[in-house]
């Protein structure tokens, strides 16, 4: 059953199974059912019953996940819409995203350093918070394991898309500036794709915020790292 | 759709050039986006020539990363190794930068 690993009906098996995860989301409304996740289960678990590889999978798959880095650059579209917006508040913004990105890379090390992580594990969280390539580009570079990363900001991005919101209304965080600011900042681009279902200016501002966490991360890793020791 | 996906690649394209000029360690697409970003605000890019293009791209945003989440079944071994650090700190650190971020954010547009 060569077939059964034919790049073309790998395409049409991801977008089929997208579109029913989707659609199960939208009739059921919970937010665990998050698309991502419940087609990657279904993926997963059609490679291992057909024993089709990864490696088969992503014949098909790159064409998809190509797609990534022109999605990234059209984010400038939002983020150009509202420039004014943050023209005005500049200063809270950058505050606010100094503060996430080094409170995110000091709480996901102390915490797996506490629950026993090995130093290798620990470095390739450090940037879980951030986009994909930004966070590998990171982990290469303190010395962690580049594909642990790409597992775990994917993993880190369907969390915080499923519970964002829920958290910031306990927490009372109900501007939709912030609203979009925290989950950019948190959850990268799943995110980003959440907040955009909500309103543009949440999605202008998750996108921001994943820019910024983004530049920060990027260069205040080694840096906080090295202080943590 | 051909002038809206030349411009969107030409940005990419730019990312990734400056990428190879000048060693930095930003990925070209976050640069990418800066570029587009100024070219709307210089108005070298019109709103119209780059919307429908874009506006498609970031609404099927989930959808482009499902095969990196599928890549996920490769590291089940490292995983189910350190599964409970690797879940609860990821997952603790998560809720404190959205509420950090948010906090900080309400409290220092109210006050500054």
């Amino acid at each position: 059953m060569e077939y059964l690993s034919n790049p073309y009906f790998m395409l049409a098996l991801t977008f089929a199974v997208y579109a029913i995860s989707q659609l199960l989301q939208s009739r059921l409304h919970f937010s665990f059912l998050n698309p991502i996740l419940i087609s990657a289960i279904m993926i997963i678990a059609y490679l291992k019953f057909t024993d089709v590889s990864i490696e088969c999978y992503n014949d098909g798959g790159k064409y998809i996940e190509f797609w990534l880095k022109p999605a990234i650059v059209a984010l400038g579209v939002p983020l150009y819409k509202q420039l004014s917006a943050i023209k005005k508040q500049l200063l809270p913004l950058l505050l606010s995203e100094l503060a996430g990105c080094v409170v995110g890379i000091v709480s996901v090390v102390l915490v797996a350093r506490l629950l026993g992580a090995t130093q290798d594990v620990v470095m390739s969280l450090a940037a879980k918070s951030v986009t994909t390539p930004i966070a590998m580009e990171v982990t290469k570079s303190v010395g962690g394991i580049p594909p642990l990363t790409a597992a775990v900001v994917v993993c880190v991005g369907i969390f915080g898309g499923m519970t964002g919101f829920r958290v910031m209304k306990m927490t009372h965080i109900g501007n939709p500036v912030a609203q979009g600011l925290s989950l950019g900042t948190a959850a990268h681009a799943v995110g980003t794709s959440r907040a955009m279902d909500v309103s543009d200016t949440h999605g202008a501002f998750a996108s921001l915020g994943l820019t910024i966490n983004g530049l920060f991360t990027a260069l205040l890793t080694p840096t906080v790292l090295s202080l943590l020791d | 759709m051909v002038i809206q996906c030349a411009i969107i690649f030409g940005c990419l394209a730019l990312g990734e050039l400056v990428v190879w000029l000048t060693g930095i360690k930003l990925p070209s697409s976050i640069i990418g986006m800066l570029i587009l970003t100024l070219l709307l605000q210089l108005k070298a890019v019109k709103l119209r020539q780059v919307e429908g293009m874009a506006n498609f791209l970031v609404k099927n945003f989930g959808f482009f990363f499902v095969p990196a989440a599928v890549s996920l079944m490769l590291y089940f071994d490292i995983i189910k190794a350190q599964w409970l650090p690797i879940v609860v700190a990821s997952a603790v650190s998560t809720v404190i930068v959205i509420v950090v971020t948010g906090w900080i954010h309400q409290l220092t547009r109210k006050y500054l």
